[in-house]
């Protein structure tokens, strides 16, 4: 009887082990397979059977990727739009959540849903006649046409919102007697109480934009302003690069997400179950 | 005499209770100009790029428009009826319905096998719970050139697996049979991560105690996770089946790096053929249509979902 018992608690863990080792293995093999792609040089690419393991880490595709293409200036403009696109949703978020949380004023809910009726509207009821706005501004290929239209967030005001809500209204009380105006109160002592959940929309958001494709590319003609999801996907089309040079690019765009993904995982998480998914 | 002084009081009175009132008034009136100041900036950008071009949409939808977008003839609902008489558009549609039956039941069963597999309490979890959700950093445009390359008929690693385990190969994107398929198997490895994510949080969230109380009346895995794990994920489930259909229905990155919409059209789903229409085709009022139809398709099937399977959802 105990040694069954014993043979079970081995036996279960080792199980589960291979289990999660497998399916580990499975989630993870396209990253892998680019990852090696990317170190191998010309000739391997082009044989069968496909390599699966690197032969060696020549760094030699990467030089390529960021000098044959010009990724660093793909990365400069997309570092650009989404740095852009962050903090004015820090901003804008910050100052609309204040009002709907420690304001008080007539149609306040009325206004609230409205804010949150623009998450419920998708891209393709909306973007013909963006795209025909920002060509008659004459702002395609400018980084206002790129960042103009996603300047606010109706996701990152309730998620500020929602955290602002649980600061006590007595110390907004005490600190409107004592005459500190409201922008004052948000800078010096919302905003620093927030921290944590103003982490998670500056990671969310620049996720967002880092990734964006659609808009982008209706919007982007010039080879200058590409962004990097663009560049790279366009690389392949237009330019035909093999695929050892194109996986190297890949990786070069992944890491800045992969490190914001392990750095801010725990809070980003916190702030994505609240509900939000990419397209 | 009493009766003017009297008049004269009550004058004064509602003169004070007027004052009062204006004052009052003043002062709502600051609150909400107030209020207004910290909304607009928001509110002028989804004035400017939500709420103005949608409602540019259903305008232009009407129109018959010149090849810069402006309208031209007002046609009515011409467009409406030729896009249901149009074997394009209903193809498209049909397209758009199965590339969602792929993808949406495949990716929310994985993600529920990945989070149950993922909830277990053994050292070293939390590695394979970032394994589980790293496609969350993953973006359309790479994981489609990944995928792109995992899929080359010669060269691939997907059809030298199958050639290793004796399988007949497949053409994936280069055959309308398979191209769907495979563009939705990217679709779900692409969304796996998010979707793991979202329920283990959530099935971690469930109290111990329940399955504790459980197992004391001699419930096995399989009856506990029937009758406590499903009921208790159900909001979640409910949640992601209609968060996924939407992002299924406008899913474009796949579609433009993986096939552009072929081989012959066996891709091209909706929003593609929006894409095609006004960007590359200059038929402004034609897209816009096509847009309006399927805001209005996917607003019915989210209010049928909520109708249909919100019932069935279990609520703490």
């Amino acid at each position: 009887m105990k040694r069954r018992l014993d043979a079970r608690r081995v036996l279960l863990p080792a199980l589960l082990y291979s289990a999660l080792v497998a399916v580990g293995v499975l989630v993870i093999f396209p990253i892998w397979y680019a990852v090696v792609t990317s170190f191998l040089s010309d000739p391997e690419v082009a044989v069968y059977p496909p390599k699966l393991v690197p032969t060696s880490l020549n760094p030699d595709n990467y030089r390529r990727a960021l000098e044959q293409a010009p990724l660093l200036r793909y990365l400069l403009n997309s570092a650009v739009q989404s740095g852009i696109v962050t903090l004015s949703h820090l901003l804008l978020g910050s100052l609309a959540a204040y009002a709907f949380s420690f304001l008080a004023f007539r149609g306040k809910n009325l206004l609230f849903l409205i804010f949150l009726s623009t998450m419920m509207i998708p891209w393709e009821a909306t973007i013909i006649p963006n795209y025909l706005t920002v060509r008659a501004l004459r702002w395609t290929d400018t980084f206002q046409g790129l960042t103009a239209p996603y300047l606010a967030t109706a996701f990152g005001t309730f998620l500020l919102r929602q955290f602002f809500m649980t600061i006590p209204k007595d110390l907004h009380d005490a600190a409107t007697i004592d005459g500190c105006s409201d922008l004052r109160f948000l800078t010096t002592v919302v905003v620093p109480l927030a921290r944590p959940a103003l982490g998670t929309l500056a990671v969310y958001s620049f996720l967002q934009t880092y990734n964006q494709y659609l808009w982008p590319l209706l919007v982007t003609n010039h080879k200058n302003m590409r962004t990097v999801q663009i560049g790279i996907a366009l690389l392949q089309d237009e330019e035909r690069l093999a695929f050892n040079v194109i996986m190297a690019g890949v990786v070069i765009i992944l890491l800045p997400t992969f490190a914001l993904f392990i750095l801010g995982n725990r809070q980003l998480i916190r702030g994505l179950t609240a509900g939000a998914i990419k397209g | 005499m009493t009766t003017i002084r009297s008049a004269e009081a009550r004058r004064g009175a509602v003169a004070s209770k007027e004052a009062w009132l204006t004052k009052a008034r003043q002062k709502e009136l600051r609150s909400l100009l107030k209020g207004l100041l910290y909304l607009s900036p928001s509110l002028l950008v989804f004035l400017l790029f939500v709420f103005y071009p949608l409602m540019r949409s259903f305008h232009l939808s009407l129109y018959a428009t010149d090849p810069i977008g402006r309208p031209a003839v007002f046609v009515g609902l011409d467009q409406y009826q030729r896009l249901f008489n149009t074997p394009n558009f209903l193809y498209s549609l049909q397209v758009s319905v199965a590339f969602v039956l792929y993808t949406v039941p495949t990716t929310i069963l994985a993600a529920l096998f990945l989070a149950v597999l993922g909830s277990a309490r053994l050292r070293g979890i939390s590695v394979f719970r970032t394994v589980f959700s790293s496609t969350i950093a993953v973006s359309g445009a790479t994981a489609s050139l990944i995928f792109l390359f995992l899929y080359h008929p010669a060269l691939g690693a997907l059809n030298y697996f199958l050639d290793v385990l004796g399988l007949p190969r497949v053409p994936w994107l280069t055959s309308p049979v398979t191209a769907l398929p495979s563009v939705a198997l990217t679709t779900v490895w692409l969304q796996l991560g998010l979707n793991t994510v979202i329920l283990l949080a959530n099935l971690l969230g469930i109290p111990e105690e329940l399955y504790e109380s459980a197992k004391i009346d001699g419930a096995g895995f399989r009856a506990m996770f029937r009758h406590i794990t499903i009921p208790m994920l159900s909001p979640t489930v409910f949640f992601l089946i209609v968060v996924d259909t939407l992002a299924a229905f406008q899913a474009f990155t796949q579609f433009n790096v993986l096939t552009d919409g072929g081989p012959v059209r066996a891709t091209t789903v909706l929003v593609y053929s929006i894409y095609q229409e006004f960007y590359f085709n200059g038929q402004y009022g034609y897209a816009s249509a096509q847009a309006v139809t399927l805001l209005g398709i996917m607003l019915v099937l989210t209010i049928l979902q909520f109708g249909l399977l919100e019932r069935r959802v279990f609520y703490r």
